[in-house]
């Protein structure tokens, strides 16, 4: 039997299943893996061996009782922006040092009732804000990669503890690319569903109109098996979608009509939007990208060339957008019912701003002043509702694209993971490295990152599908695919 | 069109932020920066468009849900407010507000 830190998902739960191996040894097994490697890498906020072993022997007795489903008994990790009730909740901020949730978000509740066995709580980006994990108030996570690099962000810690073969599987969220981008430089395989597909509840808002949950694994599978299990209908979340649990395992595996055992994908068109591909775009990543699209080609897709034309707008669209929601959320942060309060204040009033100044790290108090301003007297029409109309006015340009193809398809990022310290001193410049992320997110479709090779010092490269509303199961059926015929998805970090 | 440091503390007093001296005019040339880049969208005639404040509106009616008015949690007092920062009596505690 393989060692437990190379099994994936699918691989891990069927050799519970079988009784080979038992939670309690996986979870054991993963536990000294991150203690032997984690305190490089910084994936980890938390790691709680009791809470996980009490959870482990609770799976062994389900698996003993012949009762397992597809994940039970399965180590996985939580983003730590998760409110769970076992274990402490920062969102990667001081504000929350020392939080304890009264209960557990539902994507939590949901794997736990899979009978997944939580570990612990990964390092991110503060409330979810960057692309670096260098604004986690803690400690920033390092690329196993490459540990001179950042991972990517917002969940960078995700996506490391899953490429550093900490956990197989994970949970991240991705408001404007966060799911996306993180996989994209840590070569491990992300989905990020259609807005509403996962619910809302006990995930700590960031911006409630884009703010979606997504699994990390190390394949399009082991992300199927999560998702699953992850997403549903909610009653606690306002715009949970109400429809009927999907089984997107299924969808992922079920043959396309038409298709041929050499050509699985025949008849599916894939649309390129030139904007995707700009001359700004690195070498390198154009090169893995195309590598990658050369490969759907093989299994039978078509490429089709198309225009999104707003791609470049959707920058300040999104920038303008997440932080008035954003201003608007963390206005909970004040003091009273949780987290940090200053410790000297003259009065009410300079207690909330003392607070805040205290609690808030630079990057969070920079999107709560551009949201405050945007939302502000005399300019919200400027810039809140002309941002709101453009966004229509993107996701109508993705409908058009939808009538000549099944899947869009482009970089995530325009180059690999950069060095730490790099893009710290010029925040706006940072924005501008979201771009292919942002147009999908604004308009709230379901979006993939995979690894199609690397670039540049050796670092991967992911490429980007993005699928119509509700089309997960056709996204997660390409990338599955392409996956069955190449290894990239395999390629681990060496000395780990 | 630039902001101003007046702007900086006017928006950081709505923001209920309170920005050092060296803070403020960081972000004062760091918002100056991004609205730079904002100047592009303004350019675009969105006159007619409806906004887009939820993203399925895009293909579908959108309503919200309302659910029976009926109690669905239990008093959980003690520990909603085990991370609270000030509390007394099961009440949370904030500095004086009316002498």
């Amino acid at each position: 039997m393989k060692p437990v830190h190379d099994m994936g998902v699918a691989e891990l739960a069927a050799a519970l299943k079988s009784r080979a191996l038992s939670s309690r040894e996986a979870t054991q097994a993963l536990l000294s893996r991150i203690a032997t490697h984690d305190p490089a890498l910084g994936a980890f906020l938390h790691v709680d061996a009791d809470v996980a072993l009490a959870r482990a022997d609770a799976a062994d007795a389900v698996l003993a009782a012949g009762h397992a489903g597809a994940l039970t008994g399965v180590p996985i990790a939580h983003k730590d922006i998760y409110v769970t009730a076992d274990m402490p909740t920062t969102a990667g901020s001081r504000m929350l040092a020392g939080y304890r949730s009264p209960f557990d978000a539902t994507v939590v509740a949901r794997l736990n009732a899979a009978g997944t066995v939580g570990l612990g709580k990964l390092n991110c980006d503060e409330f979810a804000m960057g692309s670096a994990n260098e604004n986690s108030a803690y400690f920033p996570a390092h690329n196993p990669w490459d540990r001179s690099r950042v991972p990517g962000g917002s969940s960078g810690g995700s996506a490391v503890a899953v490429a550093a073969r900490l956990v197989p599987g994970v949970t991240g969220t991705d408001t404007g690319g966060s799911i996306r981008q993180p996989a994209s430089f840590c070569g491990i395989t992300g989905i990020k569903p259609t807005y509403g597909v996962c619910s809302r509840y006990g995930m700590i808002a960031f911006a409630s109109s884009l703010d979606q949950a997504g699994p990390m694994a190390r394949s399009a599978e082991d992300c199927a098996l999560l998702l699953a299990a992850m997403s549903g209908f909610d009653e606690r979340d306002a715009t949970s979608v109400n429809k009927p649990p999907q089984d997107f395992h299924a969808q992922m595996r079920a043959a396309r009509e038409g298709a041929t055992a050499a050509q699985p994908l025949r008849g599916l068109r894939i649309g390129l939007p030139r904007e995707f591909f700009p001359a700004a775009l690195s070498a390198d990543v154009n090169a893995a990208v195309r590598a990658g699209l050369a490969e759907l080609e093989k299994l039978g897709a078509t490429l089709v060339d198309l225009s999104l034309p707003r791609t470049e707008l959707a920058i300040p669209v999104y920038y303008i957008i997440a932080p008035a929601e954003a201003s608007s959320n963390l206005s909970r942060f004040d003091g009273v019912k949780f987290g940090h309060r200053a410790a000297k204040y003259d009065d009410l009033l300079d207690m909330y701003k003392k607070t805040r100044a205290e609690g808030f790290g630079e990057e969070v108090k920079r999107r709560i002043m551009i949201g405050s301003y945007v939302l502000s007297h005399g300019y919200y029409d400027a810039y809140y509702l002309q941002a709101q109309k453009l966004r229509r006015m993107i996701a109508d340009d993705f409908q058009q694209c939808f009538t000549q193809c099944d899947l869009i398809a482009g970089p995530v990022a325009p180059t690999v993971a950069w060095k730490h310290g790099e893009g710290k001193d010029d925040p706006t410049q940072a924005y501008l490295a979201d771009i292919f992320t942002l147009p999908g997110s604004l308009a709230g479709l379901p979006g993939m990152s995979l690894p199609v090779g690397t670039g540049a010092g050796g670092m991967p490269v992911g490429l980007q599908l993005i699928g119509n509303y509700f089309q997960e199961g056709q996204l997660l059926h390409a990338a599955h695919a392409l996956q069955q015929a190449t290894d990239w998805h395999q390629a681990a970090p060496a000395g780990i | 069109m630039s902001l101003t440091p007046d702007d900086v503390s006017r928006i950081a007093h709505l923001a209920r932020l309170e920005l050092q001296p060296a803070e403020s005019a960081a972000l004062l040339g760091n918002l100056n920066d991004f609205f730079e880049i904002v100047g592009q969208m303004s350019a675009v005639d969105t006159a007619g468009v409806e906004p887009l404040y939820t993203p399925l509106s895009a293909i579908e009616q959108v309503q919200l849900r309302l659910r029976d008015d009926v109690v669905t949690e239990t008093n959980q007092r003690e520990l909603n407010q085990r991370s609270a920062p000030a509390v007394e009596d099961g009440l949370f505690l904030v500095p004086k507000v009316i002498e």
